[in-house]
This record gives structure tokens, C-alpha cells and sequence, in this order.
């Protein structure tokens, strides 16, 4: 089936998708200025806790981080579905070669930094990025920024752990724990702080930048209302009044913590994960572990045909 | 005496996280110039590996950053975090 493109239903369906990709974001912002208790002076405190479930051990606290990492996957599933609406062999429309371009990068960075073997994970790698990215840059929209929760990207590090102890682990169990006694056996308790390390320091990594960033804007507004204050109080009326130091210079700060800190730290976060995965996985034992259990395949169906 | 304890607690806090973002910010900041100096000495001799050696650049900076975001993390703890638990368990001891 051919899609029409200027058809009435692919348009009604394009605006649709748009408009449910743009909803969550609306709609954050919204529960935000319902629930946002009023603020004066400086004031850095963790995400908002909308509402508790309780539960057997403890409640279970709904966090402004939670829902805010809710609407940003739900803006990057529509916005996808966008991108791949009405797609065709031969490219009519112009937002089939932004998908193309994005796909197509992040396999061709898959296979330089991990290798043939590890191509699958090209779509794992992009969906980190596109959701880290995303999560870091709604400080644009005065929203809390879910990365800057520890809890949330301290589970993407738990996921991670979990993909490279997995992988590590193909290479057979003697292998694995045979990796924790080089060079010298001494070394084990080193060697486990070391594994659990590469969590942690990938966690503090990207909450303490993006942290640092928001922590920094809060102190530069504070302090730009008070020089305004001092130095431009002497204007009559309301104009003294207004912080008018705070137009445009908090901007040009925020385009560095902001926009190129966060999507630094979504390409280095998914490069570590790239890095970490391939280089705990060695393709020679995993092989040689295949050629042994394929040997004993053959013993035991010529021991069944005896 | 209770204030003077709140007191003491609160500077503490405070020199604590001066302190420690100060020296911890020595070494990544050492080590990142040291990496950006070679990057731009390699880019000068061979100008045409310019977007990998920035590449490796960005990402070995990153990972030398590593140390001074702890050190950033523990600030950021003792000044919003440590004084208000240690000024509770003050008055829960009394």
C-alpha cells in the first residue's frame, strides 16, 4: 500500500502524533505549577514529592524525577513515531532521512567502538542517548531535569552492571572469577572494589554534572537580583523593582550547562556503557567455550546412537 | 551552649565544603590541561585526525572530570544535607 502523503488521514494522523509527542511536556508543566510550593531566595532542593503509595515496608514516594522520566519516554515514542510515519523504500518525505541519519550513526558508532559482534546493541545505545539527552535538556523548559536525581540514573548504572557482568559472565564462570585473581591474587578485594566501582563512578558522573549545572544557574540568578537590586534600584517605580540584570545573561550560561553538558554527557554515559560491555567480553573464551559445548553435543548424541 | 554547638557545626559545614572542592578541583583541573595541551600538539602535527583526537579528547576529559565531580558531590552533601542531620542528632542526644 502506497501512502499518500498530502492525503487528509496522513496529515489528521501527523498532527495527532505531534500532539501527543508535546502532551507530556504540557502536562508536567502543568502538575509543576500546581504542585510547586511558592519559593523566595535561594532555594536548591530535591525532586518534588507529588503523592506517596503506601506500601508493606515503606511508602512508596511519586517523584517529580519519576513522572518527568515517564513524559520523556513517552515524548521520544511519539516523536520516533513521527519520524517513521508514512515511511517508503524511496524517501518522500523530509523527516525519513532524519530517521535514516539518526539510525544509520548510531550503528556506524556501535561498530567502530564495539565491534561486529555487539551490532545488535546499536538501538540499547541510542535509546540511552535520546533518553538521557532529553531528560537533561528539560532544564530548558524550567522543569526538573530527571538526571539530576541520583535514583534515576543510578538504576540506568544497575541496568548496565547487569549487561556487562552478563556478558562477562558468556565467557564461561571459571573465566570470570579467574578475572578477579590477575595479575595476582592478592589483588581480589581490589579487583571487586574496582567492579563495583565503574557503577558508581558512571552514576555520580552524570547526576553530579547536571547537578552542578542547575545548582549553579540557582546560585547566578540569586546573585545577579542582587546586583541588579544594588545597582539598579535607584530607577523610579516599578522599574527598580524588576531584576533586569536576569534577562539574557543567565542564557548564555545556560547554553553551556545546559545544552552542551547535557548532550556531552549523554554521549559519554552511552559510551562508557559501549566501552565497558565489549571490553569485559572476550570473544576467545566465549568461542572456545561454543567449540566445547558443541563437542559434548556430539559425545552425547554418539553415546544416545550407541 | 546549644548554639554555640549549632554554630560550630554549621561553619564546619561550610569550611568543609570550601575545602574540599578546592583541593579536589587541583587534580581534574591539572590533568584535563595536561590532555587538552597533547590533544591540541597532536592535532597540529597531523591536521587531518582532527575529529577523532577531539573525539578520545572529550572523552578522556570526561573521565579525568571524575574525581572532581566526587569531590563536588561531597560539597553539595555538607551543605545542604550534613547540617541538618547532624544539627537532629545533636538535639536528639541532648
Amino acid at each position: 500500500m502506497i501512502l499518500d502523503c498530502k492525503s487528509l488521514r496522513f496529515k489528521v494522523v501527523d498532527w495527532l502524533l505531534i500532539a501527543l509527542a508535546v502532551l507530556p511536556l504540557v502536562g508536567i508543566i502543568v502538575l509543576k505549577i500546581l504542585f510547586a510550593p511558592p519559593t523566595e531566595g535561594i532555594s536548591i532542593s530535591g525532586a518534588l514529592v507529588y503523592f506517596t503509595i503506601p506500601m508493606p515496608l515503606q511508602d512508596l514516594p511519586i517523584t517529580e524525577a519519576q513522572i518527568n522520566s515517564v513524559a520523556v519516554v513517552l515524548f521520544i515514542l511519539f516523536f520516533c513515531l513521527f519520524l517513521t510515519h508514512g515511511i517508503a523504500v524511496r524517501p518522500n518525505t523530509k523527516r525519513q532521512l532524519v530517521a535514516e541519519w539518526i539510525v544509520e550513526t548510531c550503528r556506524n558508532l556501535v561498530l567502530d567502538n564495539m565491534g561486529p559482534f555487539f551490532s545488535g546493541f546499536a538501538p540499547f545505545i541510542a535509546a540511552i542517548m535520546a533518553i538521557s539527552g532529553v531528560s537533561s535538556l528539560l532544564s530548558l523548559l524550567g522543569l526538573f531535569p530527571p538526571t539530576s536525581d541520583l535514583n534515576i540514573v543510578g538504576g540506568w548504572a544497575i541496568l548496565v552492571f547487569i549487561l556487562i557482568t552478563y556478558y562477562k559472565l558468556k565467557g564461561g564462570l571459571w573465566s570470570y572469577v579467574k578475572g578477579f585473581l590477575e595479575p595476582i591474587p592478592i589483588l581480589l578485594p581490589l579487583n571487586i572494589l574496582g567492579e563495583i566501582a565503574t557503577p558508581v563512578s558512571m552514576t555520580f558522573r552524570h547526576y553530579g554534572n547536571v547537578l552542578s549545572g542547575s545548582v549553579i544557574a540557582v546560585l547566578i540568578g540569586a546573585a545577579l537580583t542582587g546586583a541588579s537590586n544594588l545597582l539598579l534600584g535607584w530607577l523610579p517605580g516599578f522599574l527598580g523593582e524588576i531584576p533586569l540584570l536576569r534577562i539574557g545573561i543567565p542564557a548564555v550560561l545556560s547554553l553551556y550547562f545546559d545544552i552542551f553538558s547535557g548532550c556531552l554527557q549523554a554521549f559519554i554515559f552511552a559510551m562508557l556503557t559501549m566501552l565497558n560491555v565489549s571490553n569485559g567480553f572476550s570473544e576467545e573464551d566465549y568461542q572456545r567455550r561454543l567449540q566445547k559445548n558443541a563437542e559434548k553435543q556430539k559425545k552425547k548424541e554418539i553415546k544416545k546412537s550407541k | 551552649m546549644l548554639e554555640l554547638a549549632v554554630g560550630i557545626i554549621l561553619g564546619c559545614c561550610a569550611l568543609g565544603a570550601g575545602i574540599c572542592m578546592g583541593i579536589g578541583a587541583i587534580g581534574p583541573g591539572i590533568g584535563e590541561g595536561h590532555a587538552v595541551a597533547n590533544a591540541c600538539e597532536a592535532i597540529g602535527r597531523q591536521p587531518e585526525s582532527k575529529s577523532a583526537v577531539t573525539s578520545t579528547m572529550i572523552m578522556g576529559c570526561a573521565v579525568a572530570e571524575t574525581t572532581g565531580i566526587y569531590s563536588l558531590v561531597i560539597a553539595i552533601l555538607l551543605i545542604f544535607v550534613a547540617p541538618i542531620t547532624m544539627v537532629n542528632m545533636l538535639k536528639s542526644l541532648l
